[in-house]
């Protein structure tokens, strides 16, 4: 009534006018998986932990790490970090180092005294475990969570397998197995060593286990056929590193040949390098084709290790062996030239690779074995045996630590729903968060942080851990190098570049909602997110 | 920017809005969930509008900065037309709509009423911002934006410089880029879009007046525009920040690249971004990733004509040539330390 002059209506706000109708595609929310945890054989939120790590909070960075793998400081130091190869930020400047932040996070446990909680409920079931290596510690470990009753065998003197009996200590130093192996203990888990399972059955049945996990691994050094004389020294790789744990090093005389091109091959040829002996590797192909990681290769050469690629061995002597020169042909595979040449040799180390023993399944109904002479096992990882599972080396699986440990993580959760009758599904997998997701604009330039390298004297002639481990400042600046590909960090990027106020923020730790009576569908949120965790959707019009 | 980034390393750097890493007072205005939204929901700026969004940021950050004791003056042009339809408004501030061409001397006179009334002390310290398009600005308010800066008014004047006259159909202002298309400068004849050698760099010409404040910023740079405009309101005088705000419209852009453009502009040397106190330039926001005229040429189609079967080489190079310029004249090359 009162309006002045030519003045109609009463002033009103724009937000009766939603301007959300213009939409012809709108924007959600969504999580990718990113590429580290999509790589890792051990189904680690590497993601997850870096997040916590981030803001400098390593005790719950640790506890989510360990949420699927119990051994970061283990991992820190012999895991091949596969994750690393496909880390988005490796487009940018150089891969996140994933691995010196989980070693950082693994030591900060130990000198923290961090410890797993054990379980707050019992299941009354009992588990065996056969193998106390990292496949079934692993396994222990979340079968332990679950709350079951947990009794690992082993026929060795002391726990962790292949990281005790195949690692040399320069790589894995033993206090740091030790006390990732205690912790798994101090949980209530049961360790017999010294007990070699002759017979699963029989032990599962004098036992009264309701299901059992066979991770017993592989270690029979394969033999090659050498003719030899008498004299000649030959012996396997595995027992050369096994004795080096016991109180009788190994007598390999001052000329030791490594037979072989695996990682096996080389930490065979630097461990003796460190006890004074001279160590060649004779391989019969080249050294791109070699089975071993390029940067141990490149760490043995540092060392003074010799190589002979494209060589094999015609015949073993007392003092010397004879090799043949080898030539690839056109499909890789190498070929004899006739070309010999003599090498002085005290003795002859094989590193061919390893056998399962299989000793004790024999007898066990509806188990296979595969004709590499590993056992047959479901996507569940279960035998063909039911409630017998197997994991690690003794199945058809890549032969690494990492590997075993995600079989026993695996293993543990079918076993867990096979134990209650049920069926494991895992959850289904997010779409895989590509660096064409991302903008990489936002992040920040910085390069990668070097581990420091232990110096080439001391590494030839020690055993004192080679690789050096992150401080707090630069673990905490690896750690922030990471991209967050495909999950909201909370960078307010959306909030703050919408044109139209259409998104609404929640607060710290609940993300972001899109008001879609204003959202006009620019995308521009979409385009400015750094880590590709928002995407267009077409509206039904 | 770099500057803003008092800790070594925070992931995103001040790159982002936001930053969880980053204690909350460190963080952007924008990032605030407590900010003004002086520009509100529901205006009707077309999807992606580059000027919709360097308004909130700039007068979010100017009310931030005054403790919400602030006036708007507005000319007519786009931003005006999207955000007051009879009789509904988008503007959360003390807002008032001037001519296309007296936005200056509005805000001149609103800041004279406030003197007046604090000498008489009735009120507060109120302070005033005008702001306009770069058609109100440079063409048709321009002799009353001299005037304000050569009195040494006590007003912050933003040019939201989106080049051209937008929401009547894109015509030529005088800060249309050379080269480029719009409804009176087809792309025909011997030279084609808007000629070489004509039109004005305003924020020149406000430092030729030697007032205490002169910016540029763009839409791409959060932190810097905020900064700019903070440091704006710390001071006293007559104060112009000219923001380069893309218009999906006008330029023939994908309504989702408008914040790309703007840091295209940048990172070729097209805009160059400083900030310059009493004639003198203070400082330059360095180029991040160096780029070719090229690369902020191309997706836009008001310079399509330059590409296609037979490039505009020469046309190219000539643009090439004014970014060089720039890069030389306001020292846009400096290295960033992180």
């Amino acid at each position: 009534m009162d309006k002045p002059f030519a003045i109609t209506l009463n002033p009103g706000s724009s937000l009766a006018n939603h301007t959300g109708s213009w939409r012809t595609a709108r924007p959600v929310y969504l999580d990718r998986l990113p590429p580290c945890n999509n790589q890792c054989p051990a189904g680690e939120d590497i993601q997850g932990w870096l997040f916590h790590a981030e803001s400098g909070s390593y005790e719950a960075a640790w506890r989510h790490l360990t949420r699927d793998n119990p051994f970061a400081a283990i991992m820190g130091r012999v895991c091949y970090h596969t994750c690393e190869s496909a880390c988005n930020r490796g487009k940018i400047d150089e891969a996140v180092g994933i691995n010196s932040v989980e070693r950082f996070l693994g030591d900060e446990a130990i000198k923290r005294g961090w410890k797993f909680a054990a379980p707050t409920q019992e299941s009354g079931k009992k588990v065996l475990i056969v193998g106390a290596g990292p496949s079934g510690m692993s396994a222990a470990y979340h079968l332990r969570k679950l709350g079951h009753a947990v009794t690992v065998m082993d026929a060795g003197p002391y726990m962790g397998g292949m990281m005790r009996f195949g690692i040399p200590k320069y790589r894995l130093p033993r206090e740091v197995l030790d006390a990732e192996m205690q912790r798994i203990v101090d949980m209530g888990v049961t360790v017999k060593l010294n007990s070699k399972v002759d017979s699963i059955l029989d032990t599962m049945k004098a036992g009264g286990f309701d299901a059992a996990f066979l991770a017993v691994g592989a270690h029979i050094g394969k033999r090659a056929m050498i003719p030899s004389g008498d004299a000649a020294k030959i012996v396997d790789a595995i027992s050369v590193l096994r004795s080096m744990e016991g109180e009788d090093k190994p007598l390999l005389g001052r000329r030791v040949v490594v037979y072989g091109g695996g990682n096996t091959a080389i930490d065979v040829a630097r461990t003796v390098k460190r006890m004074g002996a001279e160590p060649i590797i004779v391989y019969r192909r080249t050294r791109d084709k070699a089975p071993a990681h390029d940067f141990e290769i490149e760490e043995a050469l540092q060392e003074g290790v010799m190589v002979k690629w494209l060589s094999t061995i015609k015949q073993a002597g007392d003092k010397e062996i004879t090799i043949e020169k080898m030539a690839l042909d056109d499909k890789g595979f190498p070929q004899p030239t006739g070309e010999f040449e003599t090498l002085e040799a005290d003795s002859v180390v094989l590193a061919l690779g390893q056998d399962v023993d299989l000793g004790l399944l024999n007898g066990v109904p509806g188990l296979e074995v595969t004709k590499d002479g590993v056992v047959k096992v479901g996507t569940d990882l279960m035998t063909g045996h039911p409630g017998i599972f197997a994991g690690g080396d003794m199945v058809p699986a890549d032969r690494n630590v990492t590997v075993a440990v995600g079989h026993g993580k695996k293993a543990a959760r079918n076993i867990d729903a096979w134990l209650r009758g049920e069926t494991y599904a895992a959850p289904p997998k997010h779409e895989v968060a590509r660096f064409e997701k991302l903008n990489p604009w936002y992040y920040a330039d910085a390069p990668k942080t070097v581990r420091p390298m232990l110096d080439i004297i001391r590494r030839q002639s020690t055993f004192e851990e080679v690789q050096g481990g992150l401080d707090e400042s630069t673990a905490l600046f690896e750690a922030r190098r990471c991209l967050s590909c495909g999950n909201c960090f909370e960078c307010d990027n959306c909030y703050g570049v919408c044109p139209d106020n259409a998104v609404i923020k929640l607060g710290p730790g609940k993300r972001f909602q899109f008001n879609y009576d204003y959202c006009k569908g620019c995308g521009m949120c979409v385009a400015e997110c750094p880590c590709g965790a928002i995407k267009m959707e077409a509206e039904d019009i | 920017m770099s500057a803003l980034q008092t800790v070594k390393f925070y992931q995103t750097g001040t790159f982002t809005v936001g930053n969880r890493l980053l204690a909350p007072e460190d963080r952007s205005v924008q990032a605030n969930m407590q900010r003004t939204n002086s520009l509100n929901s529901g205006h009707r700026a077309c999807q992606g509008c580059g000027e919709a969004l360097g308004a909130r940021y700039a007068i979010d950050a100017a009310m931030n900065a005054t403790n919400r004791q602030l006036i708007a003056a507005n000319a007519t042009g786009c931003l005006e037309v999207f955000s007051t339809p009879y009789p509904e408004t988008s503007w959360q501030i003390p807002w008032i709509h001037s001519l296309f061409g007296n936005t200056a001397a509005v805000a001149t006179g609103i800041a004279a009423a406030i003197k007046v009334k604090k000498q008489k002390g009735q009120g507060q310290d109120v302070r005033v911002v005008a702001q306009g398009g770069d058609g109100g600005t440079t063409d048709i308010g321009f002799g009353c934006l001299s005037g304000m800066f050569e009195r040494n008014d006590d007003v912050l004047y933003i040019c939201y410089d989106n080049g051209g006259y937008m929401n009547t159909g894109v015509q030529r202002s005088s800060a249309t880029p050379s080269a480029a298309r719009t409804a009176t400068t087809m792309p025909l004849g011997p030279e084609p879009g808007n000629p070489f050698g004509q039109g004005k760099f305003v924020p020149a010409i406000a430092m030729a007046h030697e007032i205490p404040y002169v910016a540029t910023a763009t839409v791409a740079d959060l932190r810097d525009l905020e900064n700019k405009v903070t440091k704006a309101m710390g001071m006293r005088g007559a104060r112009y920040i000219h923001i380069l705000v893309p218009c999906p419209l006008g330029w023939g852009t994908a309504s989702q690249d408008t914040i790309r453009m703007a840091r295209l502009a940048k990172e070729t040397g097209v805009f160059p971004v400083f900030e310059a106190e009493y004639g003198e330039l203070t400082s330059a926001l360095a180029i991040r990733r160096p780029l070719p005229v090229e690369d902020y040429l191309k997706p836009q189609k008001r310079f399509a004509h330059l590409f296609g079967k037979n490039p505009a080489v020469e046309t190219i190079a000539r643009i090439q040539a004014q970014a060089d310029k720039n890069i030389r004249r306001y020292g846009l090359l400096a290295k960033e330390t992180v």
